[in-house]
């Protein structure tokens, strides 16, 4: 292989399988919180917190949110290296992208176990 | 010898130049193009509005005061217009992708049912989308 682009998919069969198994942790994760919040009582701040005070709920969100950033990520470098041609602009993209997607994991994480 | 001949003038117009004229009336989508493109138009949407959701997920958190604000704040008809088209966003990207999903297991492959299953994911995300937002209206 020559003409290696530094910014190109050299990983891309791990990214695009995780990020289909990332699809589908994300799937169950909204069809249960859509039928959890749809089943119960009108959403008051008692109903909301305590939903997410149960452990349960806490780890199924950090997971969904885990997947969302791979999933995102392999997504969003899909678009930049449709539409980004320059090498130096395309990396700097990405890096940013990856900054802001580590930066959703911690913020999860505050306000989940705050 | 015409057929060489019929390949190499095609080969003579390459490349063909894309520009916004033959994007927007020139090139006739197929139906699975479009969902193509919806799909990767709504990703690329709620990854852009991941910050404005945390937000309000953090606020609602916050406390009873800040959860107030925030119910208030959703009830304000530009941000409901916004949450509408994120919801859909969200709709069209989940069918889409569980038809992506069987696509990738060879299910669904053949022309007749490709149109077929792109003509569902386009309804079921537009009643799932209506459904959830007669409910937060």
């Amino acid at each position: 292989m020559t003409n290696r682009i530094v910014t190109g998919a050299h990983y891309g069969l791990r990214d695009w399988l995780a990020q289909r198994i990332t699809a589908v942790i994300m799937a169950i994760y909204s069809v249960i919180a859509v039928s959890v919040l749809l089943s119960g009582h009108p959403i008051t701040y008692g109903v909301w917190r305590d939903l997410f005070t149960q452990g349960w709920m806490r780890v199924a969100t950090l997971l969904f949110m885990a997947s969302l950033a791979w999933h995102a990520w392999a997504g969003v470098r899909d678009i930049l290296m449709d539409y980004v041609k320059p090498a130096g602009l395309r990396l700097a993209l990405e890096v940013l992208v990856l900054l802001t997607i580590a930066a959703y994991v911690g913020w999860t994480i505050q306000i989940l176990w705050r | 010898m015409s057929d060489a001949a019929a390949n190499t003038q095609a080969r003579r117009i390459r490349p063909k130049y894309l520009n916004l004229r033959a994007l927007l009336f020139e090139i006739r989508l197929p139906l699975p193009g479009w969902i193509s493109i919806l799909h990767r138009i709504s990703g690329a949407l709620l990854f852009l509005a991941l910050i404005w959701l945390l937000w309000m997920l953090d606020r609602s958190l916050a406390s009873e005061s800040a959860f107030d604000k925030i119910k208030h704040y959703a009830s304000l008809w530009p941000v409901k217009l916004a949450l509408l088209v994120l919801v859909w966003a969200y709709c069209h990207h989940f069918c889409a992708g569980i038809r992506y999903l069987f696509l990738d297991l060879d299910k669904g492959i053949d022309l007749a049912t490709a149109r077929l299953t792109s003509w569902l994911v386009l309804a079921t995300s537009l009643a799932l989308s209506a459904f959830f937002g007669w409910k937060i209206w």
